[in-house]
């Protein structure tokens, strides 16, 4: 129940964020320094989000079958694959490594 | 208006992958939908199951999302700069202003188009997008072990994918590295999700000490340094 909660929190402050773009003067976001907080602010969470679904398990750091997910969707991407390829070639390369054996 | 449409097409087929991993990190069905109806900002949203799925609180899933949204104030800005939209369609615009609709609403150069593409892109994408997190989760529910599927892998690959287009230069690459250490060197020491949290302070750090050009991470489109300077 309370996960439902945060999810519905986390829709209203979504849906705020996007408005208070629509309400704020044009000048007072405009500016450089805003948008490198709200670009570095994407970049940073995006790499942390990849960074701890690779090797964080809980609170420790381990290598598994993900170690090949990430590396199976980098080379998709070299290749210009579309989003969907890519995810999908990282949960089959997962795949696979598990069922030969890796953790 | 036609670019509309096949952004949208491509966009929201990879619904199905965000609706089978939020089922496969605990999320049911309904709460899967509700992200995917009301949240709307693809990137949020696998930032929400990202921190569910590793184990973190309500709080920090929560807050990734909306630190992850902030971008879209900044496109609303710029599409209200645009369009100036008033009543029932501010608030319509203000939902469906996401990374594809403002990227082909400002790719257009003349007015009436950009209006085009903007609706098209934003009301296609939100449509298709909600069918393939619908189709997703239903088949992410019925495979069973998300691991003996790599559903896991899956994860760590689409936040890769959705980083990816923005690391054109080195800047952005510099704070890609900075933020992943940032997190692994805390994931040791906090609960699961803080680790994600540690990662945006460091971020904003960057980013307000005026690290890198000004439009990393945002659409190539903005303009860093509009002609105001004749003001003062």
């Amino acid at each position: 129940m309370s996960l439902w909660v945060w999810i519905l929190m986390a829709c209203v402050v979504s849906f705020a964020t996007k408005f208070v773009g629509y309400l704020v003067p044009e000048r007072l976001m405009d500016n450089p320094r805003m948008l490198r907080v709200a670009g570095a602010l994407t970049i940073g969470l995006l790499a942390s989000l990849t960074a701890v679904n690779t090797v964080a398990t809980g609170t420790t750091l381990v290598l598994d079958a993900r170690i090949a997910a990430l590396v199976a969707a980098a080379l998709a991407l070299v290749l210009r694959a579309p989003f969907l390829v890519v995810v999908a070639a990282g949960a089959a390369a997962a795949a696979v490594v598990r069922w030969m054996g890796f953790p | 208006m036609r670019v509309g449409l096949s952004v949208a097409v491509a966009t929201g087929l990879y619904g199905i992958s965000f609706g089978a991993l939020s089922v496969s990190s605990g999320l049911d069905l309904w709460q899967t939908m509700a992200l995917s109806l009301l949240l709307f900002s693809g990137g949020s949203q696998f930032a929400f199951i990202g921190v569910v799925a590793g184990g973190g609180s309500g709080l920090s899933a929560m807050s990734a999302a909306a630190l992850l949204g902030v971008r879209n104030a900044v496109y609303g800005m710029q599409l209200n700069a645009l369009f100036k939209p008033q009543g029932w369609r501010k608030v319509v615009s203000a939902h469906l202003t996401i990374d594809e609709s403002v990227a082909t609403a400002t790719g257009q150069t003349s007015a009436t188009e950009q209006r085009r593409g903007f609706w098209a892109a934003g009301v296609g994408v939100f449509v298709l997008w909600n069918i393939f997190t619908a189709a997703g989760a239903l088949l992410g529910a019925a495979v069973g072990d998300p691991a003996q599927w790599g559903l896991d892998g899956a994860a760590a690959a689409a936040f890769l994918g959705l980083l990816w287009p923005r690391l054109r230069a080195k800047e952005p690459v510099a704070i890609a590295v900075a933020c992943a250490a940032a997190t692994l060197a805390a994931v040791p020491f906090a609960p699961p999700g803080i680790p994600i949290l540690v990662a945006a302070v460091v971020a904003a750090a960057l980013g307000w000490s005026g690290f890198g050009p000004s439009s990393e991470g945002l659409e190539p489109d903005v303009d860093p340094y509009p002609a105001t300077g004749g003001a003062r």
